[in-house]
This record gives C-alpha cells, structure tokens and sequence, in this order.
C-alpha cells in the first residue's frame, strides 16, 4: 500500500456545501485538523443554486415571530413526523446562525430599518426568509468559502501555511468510509483529474454530501446528488430513516425537454405569481386540505389582500406546503386542464410590474428568457413538480449529529434524516445545514477529545475498498453507465415518484434487482484520468442503493403523508405517524426496520391546539401528553 | 426538429492535443452541454468535462465556443444555423488538464491573497444595520459564479503569462471593490489594489464586463471607481479615459 498517498487528520469532512462548510468551521475552531473534501471545485457545491433564502425567526418583518411559531411551522409541514427534538434545535438556533453569517461578510437585503429583510414562503406563518434577491443559496456559499479563506489566512500568518489547521481538497471524491474494529477510521478517495487514489487516516468523518435527486429523471438537482453520503453510511453499518419522504417541488421548468425540473424559487408564489389551469382558474382554491382549512383565504379578493395586510387576512392557496401545491399541479394535469406541454401556468406578469420582478426575481428572468425565450414580465411561465429533496437520510443523534451505529460517522444537511419529518418547509434547509452543520462539527470534536487510542487503517481494509472503485475497469460485461443510468432515472420518475401504488412500486423494487445485476457488468473504457464514465460507473451503485431504500421504505408505508402519497393508501393514518422506517444494508439488499418515533415532550406540545394535536396525533398518544381530557 | 451538429471538440492533455471532429444528434432547446453530454454518453465517454448545475448558477462550465468564453449551460443551440461548425475548446488562459477541463487555481490563490472582510470588533452579531442603498454596490459583485471568464478573457494575463504573479485579475480586482464599498468593513483598502493586486496594469478595455454571464460591470462599477480612489490618480490618464466613456455614479 506504500505506493498510495496518504493523509493523517483529526476530522474529515465529506462536502463542500453549507452544512460541510459549516461544521469545518467548528471543528477547525475546536482546535482539531480538518480536511474538506468535495467532488467539485471549491465555492460550486449545489448549495450555490439555493433562490428563496433561508429561515430564521428573527422577527424583523413581523415581531410576532419567535422559535415558537417557526417550531410549530416545521411540525406542521413534516406532518409531525419530525424529530421533534431536531425541530427544536432548529428554530432556537437558525437565527444566531444567520446573524452569524453577517459577521462573516454576507450582503442580506435590508428592510427599512435596515436589519435583514425577510420574505413570505409556503407554510411559514411570517415573513421569515431571509434572501439577497432569489440567488440565497450563491451568497451563503461564497460567505462560507470566504470564511473559510479567511481562517486561513489566518493560520497563514501564525505558521506560514495557509493549510496549516484546514485544507480543501477539491475535485475529490470519496469512494468508501474505512473500519477498524467498529470504528471509523478514514475514507479512501479519489483525484478527479488523475484518478489516483487517496487514503486519509481520521478517526472522525462527517458527512455532508447532500441528496439524491440524479436518481429521478426531473430534477432541480446539480450531478453531485447522487446520494453518495446516503450510500456511504449505509455500507459503513448506518441507518438511513424516512427514505419514502421525497420532495416533489411543485414548480420546475417544463419546456424545452432539456432544462425539464429546473426550479423555479417558491419566491415568484411569496412574492404575489398565481398558479391558473388551461382554463384560466387559480385551482389552488379547490385544493386546500381539511387540515388547512382554517389557515388559507377562500376568495381571490381575500387572498390577494393578503400581500398588503398579513395580520388581517389569511394566506393564498399558492403558499400551501409544496406537498399540496406539487399534488394539486399533477391532478390538474391529469384532469386535462394543463398546458400544452404538460405543466400549469405561474404568472407574475399580470400582478407585478417588469421592474419588480426584475429587480426581485432577476435570476428567474434571466433563466426564463435565456433558456425557454419566456420573458416572465410579459408571459406566464409553464411549469410541473421536479423532484428536489430528500427529507430521508442517515439516522443522527439530534444533538451531536452521530450516526446511529457507527462510532466516529457524523451527519449534517440534506444528507441527516429526521429533521423535516414527512415534508421541508422552503427555507428550512439552508437554516438547517448551518444549524446541524456546526453541531456535527462540535459531535465530531467532542468525540475525538474523548477518543484514547486512533484506529490505525489496515491494508485489508484499504484493499477492500479499491476493489470497488477498481471494479468498473475489471468487469467483463458491457454495460454502459450512462445508459442505465437513464434506465435508473426514468424507472424512479415513473415507478416511486410523486405517487404511489403498491403494484408500481413492487415492481420497481423487481427492476432494481436487475439493474443491480447489470450494474455489475458495467465496463468503462480508458484511464483513470478525469474519466466522467467510471466515476458515474461509481455514482450508479450509490443511486441504486439509494434507489432501493427509497422503494423499500416507500412499499412499506400504508398511508399518504408529505412526501408519500399512495394511491392506493390516499389519506393520512395517525397509526403510521408512530413509526419511523428505517432502512439498513446487509451486503446484498437493503432491509427494513420499523422503529418508534417519539413523541414530543408536553411542552412542545402544548404550542399547539388540542384539536389540531388531534388531526395527527393517536387518542392513546394524547393521553400520554396528558392531553386527551375532554 | 432533431439535426445533427458538426461539433468541433478539443480532445487532448498537457502533452498536447488536437480538434476531433463529431456529428451530433441535437433536439429542440438544447444547449451545448446537452450536446458534449450526448457526446459523452453515445460516442465519447471518457470526455471530460466540469458542470453541476446546468441552470447558469455555479459557472463550472465555461469553455471557449467558436472563440468566445461562454457558459456551456446557457449557450442555446438555436443561436448557431444548423450547418454551422461549432467549435469548443478549453479556456485558453488556463493550463489544460484534460479536454475542456483547465487547471483554475490561479483563481484561488489570488482569492487567497485578499484579506478578508474585518468586520468592526464591537458590533454583535444580529446588531448589523445597513440601508439597501448601501449595500447595493456591493451585492452587485457578489453575483459573481466565479466562472472565470472574465479572468479567461482579460488580456493583461491571457497573452502575458508572466503578469499572473502581480495581476490579480478582474474578479479579483472586484473582490477588493467590493469590500472597500462593504459598508461595515474596517480595513483601509484604498490603495492595496494598485499596490498588490496590479490595478495599474488594467486599461479599461472592458473585455472582462463583456463576457460575465451575471451581466457585472466589472470595469465601469468596479475597477474604474477603485482606480478614482487610489491616492495618486490623477497621473493615471487611463481614469480620465474611463470617466469621459462612463457617467460617473454618484458617490
Ligand atoms: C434549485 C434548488 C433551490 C433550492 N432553494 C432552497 C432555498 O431557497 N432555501 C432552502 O433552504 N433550501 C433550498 N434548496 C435546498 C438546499 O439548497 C439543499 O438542500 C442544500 O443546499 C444541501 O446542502 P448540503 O450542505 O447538505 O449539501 P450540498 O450543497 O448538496 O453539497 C454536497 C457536497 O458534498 C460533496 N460530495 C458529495 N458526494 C461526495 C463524495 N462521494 N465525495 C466527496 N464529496 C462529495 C459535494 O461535492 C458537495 O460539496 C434548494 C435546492 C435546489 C436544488
Ligand atoms: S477592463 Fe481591465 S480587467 Fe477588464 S479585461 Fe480589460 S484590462 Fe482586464
Ligand atoms: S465577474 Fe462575471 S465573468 Fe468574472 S468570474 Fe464572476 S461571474 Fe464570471
Ligand atoms: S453547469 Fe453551472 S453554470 Fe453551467
């Protein structure tokens, strides 16, 4: 093993996005060594093409907000089935960290005031987005890159090394996470550019390497979600929890074919766009559920009030949780009263003038009028549900961000589960990667200081893990990655997307075994250098594992919540609120456990009504809550 | 509606290489980087290439079409007549890796010389205030991708190779306009472009603005009011220049 580069640290982290970033930040501050490792050039990890901004109830549009109504906010757009404790964390925590990234350098939009503005979004009670025009996700990126330069900077004038403390390894992708007797022990990775291996020997690794849209054929997703975090921890020992929960967004391009999925920011539906069938009617109003009832306007009139007077009015429709809207939008479709390529219309042009939309939505005009020749100030825009994010993912301790069962795995971001239950309110995920971000990276520190002894890296254990990057060159078969990859993703959009039957989904699972076999027999040609055919060979036994607790989890939940709608199961079952599915790898097949979520201790609870406790909660679980008196 | 595009595509590595001729099936919207995908998926898969967003958001991909910087992600095929030879080679000014794919971290050393924000030590986090008026300025600059073009394009390091050590580049040069316009920033940074960061040797050719797929105005809001503020500007008859071509913003 001599031959292979090597790199001793205290703490890896797998990601470059926010959550990766943010947790380097605090394990570097820890005083450990910190590696950051990611699979494109520094500053692009798909965090970039965040638009709506980020959540955080600092109150500086409405002072009615708090950590109380933003916790109340995320249960009920996770349907309850949130960890709750995860919930919690999040909305105390979400606005120091925003401020925080102001100390860092980042240029929010102001108010009047001059404090951080804050926008509407779907399912949040008050403005409490904070943005820089519809392009959040670039400035959170850039604020972290640049802290991170600026730490090194930092270590530059202390040691004369800018990597002395952290240092970025770019266009490096991690193959599999290393073992020594239970523990982890390091990652083996490998250079984009010459496809040489590498082996950093850590006794911690935190993953943050976001989700798994590149599994499905429309998506908002950049090429780096191809759930290899999601796939790592589950072949290190890991659980992955509520797989079946998949953000459908209910607004991406539609047409032309080849930019179908890309998003279109929830911010055009904040800032006053309306969603019209064919036939010109604003369905929306026909969609909204028992369980909202109370909480969104019932006439246009009321509805477009709403944008002036908050405090007087109830909400549009168009601002339901993107579960509703992406269901409304596909019935729509369905019932024939689509547009001619297959989407509903969202106008702006009507309700805003060409100055504001370009000044509060420039990316989205650009996007429009560069690539579909749509001028969005003049024509309503087509657009379908794409799918967007992942709410399932490696089962944490919320707290620390310790994987479950694996000593010295952390999780943080898109890639932990349990934080956004059955469905993620928009905004919620980058205030999420920097809340749990920063936490696995204190887990991670706090468990190296009381780590003994390092594990060592065995060459067995190495060799083991080159034999699967190596595989794709070795194979005998002559299957193309490419092309099974697009199997994958039509299979997925069509057999476990946006609904679900039981019939359907069986027989995904069936295809997945196939594709499994073939996926063995995939050959690439050519060297290791920059070689895009082999790392998608690589990223396709991620996204097929992935794809099978996906399915797995999606067959077993008899019920529609969230992210999982099932024809065959179509309304939501208190009984099913009770459970969490997680799914485990056991070298050949991915199997399921159903394990109890807990249930919110009575403080939390009582932030809301008995009665709306009782649209998703069991009588039993009431009691217990000391709730269930009449 | 489907055609075939000839596509011209540099194939190659340091050592050298050379332009492969290919035809192409291309459908209607497409961009070039369907195309280079198509490209890698039927007839080529060990091209390489770097992309991740597809949506003009990350600026990964950008290479020379037919000569010109542009993102491959935004750069429609219906701008090109069918019959047209499209040509896509690597960023000239960067050192090739493989294909399209250059070596950029020219870029990120330079980033690394910028110090950073220094935000004022009394001021606690959440007690930030800042008109829209005033950060503005800045906000513009932070559009940036990073997608290099402008550095690509600059021709103080595209044909000079030994100005790279003292020529920060445009982005760059940006970078320090947009702190010093920070309105919270401490550190004086009037004359650390023209001193450090080879300020002095741009000319305000305003290449670097012409091709920034955020539509920046690198040159008229960035690099010419910085060369305004350094402290002996009246012997730079370039400035002068800038300010007869552009209406001066007010201050
Ligand atoms: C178009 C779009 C718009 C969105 N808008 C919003 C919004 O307005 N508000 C909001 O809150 N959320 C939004 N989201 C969701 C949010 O952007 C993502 O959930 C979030 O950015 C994920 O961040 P992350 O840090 O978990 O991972 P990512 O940013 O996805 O980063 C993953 C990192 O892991 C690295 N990586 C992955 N696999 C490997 C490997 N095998 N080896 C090495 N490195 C690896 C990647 O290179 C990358 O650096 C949006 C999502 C999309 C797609
Ligand atoms: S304006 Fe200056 S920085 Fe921009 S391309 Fe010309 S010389 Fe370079
Ligand atoms: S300033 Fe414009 S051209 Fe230059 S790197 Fe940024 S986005 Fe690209
Ligand atoms: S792929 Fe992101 S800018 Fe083109």
């Amino acid at each position: 093993m001599s031959q292979i580069e090597r790199h001793q640290y205290d703490v890896v982290i797998i990601g470059a996005g926010g959550a990766g970033l943010r947790a380097a930040i605090e394990a570097r501050a820890n005083g450990f060594k910190t590696a950051i490792i990611c699979k494109s050039l520094f500053g692009k990890a798909h965090t970039v093409m965040a638009e709506g901004g980020i959540a955080a109830s600092m109150g500086n549009v409405n002072s009615n907000d708090g950590w109380k109504v933003h916790f109340r906010d995320t249960m009920r757009g996770g349907k309850f089935q949130n960890q709750w404790r995860m919930a919690e964390l999040h909305a105390k925590e979400s606005p120091d960290r925003v401020w925080e990234l102001e100390t860092y350098g980042a240029l929010f939009d102001r108010t009047d005031e001059g404090k951080i503005s804050q926008r509407n979004f779907g399912g949040h009670e008050y403005p409490r987005l904070a943005h820089v025009g519809d392009r959040t996700g670039l400035e959170l990126i850039r604020t972290m890159q640049q802290k991170i330069v600026s730490l090194q900077q930092e270590d530059f004038r202390e040691s004369g090394d800018y990597d002395a403390r952290m240092k970025v390894f770019a266009e490096l992708t991690v193959v599999e996470i290393l073992k020594t007797d239970g523990k982890v022990s390091g990652v083996l990775a490998y250079y984009r550019e010459t496809g040489e291996y590498v082996v950093f020997e850590a006794p911690a690794v935190v993953l943050a390497t976001g989700g798994i849209g590149k599994s499905f054929k429309v998506t908002s997703n950049s090429w780096e979600g191809t759930g290899d975090g999601h796939a790592l921890a589950l072949r290190a020992g890991g659980n992955l929890m509520g797989m079946e929960f998949i953000q459908f967004h209910p607004t991406g391009m539609v047409w032309p074919p080849s930019v179908k999925g890309i998003l279109v920011t929830e911010s055009v539906r904040g800032d006053g766009g309306v969603l019209k069938n064919s036939e010109g009617r604003r369905f929306m109003f026909d969609y909204i559920p028992a369980v909202f009832k109370d909480k969104y306007a019932e006439t246009e009139e009321e509805a477009d009030r709403w944008y002036t007077d908050a405090d007087n009015n109830r909400r549009p429709p168009e601002l339901l949780p993107r579960d509703e809207v992406a269901r409304a939008i596909n019935s729509e479709v369905k019932a024939g009263r689509g547009t001619p390529h297959g989407g509903v219309y969202l106008d702006v042009s009507t309700r805003l003038s060409a100055d504001v939309i370009k000044r509060r939505l420039p990316s989205m005009w650009h996007q429009f009028k560069e690539l579909a020749d749509v001028d969005i100030t003049l024509q309503p825009m087509e657009v379908g549900p794409t799918c967007h994010y992942v709410m399932g993912g490696v089962q944490v301790d919320p707290d620390s961000g310790a994987a479950t069962g694996v000593p010295g795995l952390f999780a943080a971001g898109e890639v932990a589960g349990g934080m956004h239950g059955s469905n993620r309110l928009g905004g919620n995920s980058l205030s999420d990667l920097l809340v749990f971000g920063r936490r696995a990276g204190v887990g991670a520190a706090e468990y190296v200081k009381n780590l003994g002894a390092r594990p060592s890296v065995p060459d067995s254990e190495i060799d083991r893990a080159l034999a699967i990057a190596n595989a794709p060159f070795e194979s005998n078969g002559e299957e193309n990655p490419y092309a099974l990859h697009a199997e994958l993703q039509q299979m997925m959009n069509d057999l476990v997307g946006i609904i679900r039957d039981e019939a359907e989904v069986q027989e995904a699972l069936d295809k997945l075994e196939v594709l499994k076999e073939r996926a063995a027999k995939v050959k690439v040609a050519g060297t290791r250098q920059f070689n895009t055919g082999w790392h998608l060979a690589l990223d396709l036994w991620n996204m097929l594992l992935v794809s099978e607790a996906v399915a797995k989890s999606a067959l077993e939940r008899k019920e529609s919540r969230g992210g999982h709608t099932r024809n065959d199961y179509p309304t939501m079952d208190a009984n099913w609120r009770k459970w969490n599915l997680l799914t485990k790898w056991n070298g050949k097949n991915v199997e399921l456990i159903k394990e109890e979520n807990p249930l919110m201790p009575r403080e939390l609870a009582e932030l809301f009504d008995v009665e709306e406790l009782k649209k998703y909660l069991l009588p039993e679980e009431l009691e217990q809550l000391g709730m269930g008196g009449h | 509606m489907g055609y075939l595009a000839k596509l011209r595509v540099w194939r190659g590595d340091k050592s050298g290489g050379q332009l492969v001729d290919h035809s192409v099936e291309v459908s209607e919207g497409e961009v070039v980087l369907d195309i280079i995908h198509r490209l890698q998926a039927t007839q080529a898969p060990d091209l390489a290439v770097r992309w991740n967003c597809k949506a003009g958001k990350c600026g990964s991909c950008a290479a020379e079409i037919n000569g010109r910087p542009r993102l491959m992600c935004m750069t429609r095929m219906n701008t090109f007549a069918e019959d047209e030879e499209i040509t896509v080679t690597p960023m000239r000014t960067f050192p090739v890796i493989k294909d399209l794919v250059t070596d950029v971290s020219f870029n990120y050393e330079k980033a690394r010389e910028v110090p950073a924000f220094d935000p004022p030590k009394d001021l606690a986090p959440g007690e930030y205030r800042m008109a829209q008026v005033d950060v503005q300025r800045s906000q513009e600059f932070r559009k940036c991708i990073e997608c290099f073009m402008c550095q690509n394009v600059c021709h103080v390091i595209r044909d000079h190779e030994d100005n790279k050590e003292a020529f920060s580049g445009p982005r760059f040069l940006m970078r320090i306009a947009e702190l010093d316009m920070h309105p919270l920033d401490q550190t004086d940074r009037k004359n650390m472009a023209q001193e450090e960061h080879g300020l002095g040797m741009c000319n305000i050719t305003k290449c670097c603005t012409e091709v920034c797929p955020e539509h920046i105005k690198i040159t008229d809001n960035a690099i010419i009011p910085m060369k305004e503020r350094v402290v002996d500007n009246k012997y730079d008859p370039l400035v002068w220049l800038g300010r007869t071509i552009t209406r001066r913003k007010s201050d």
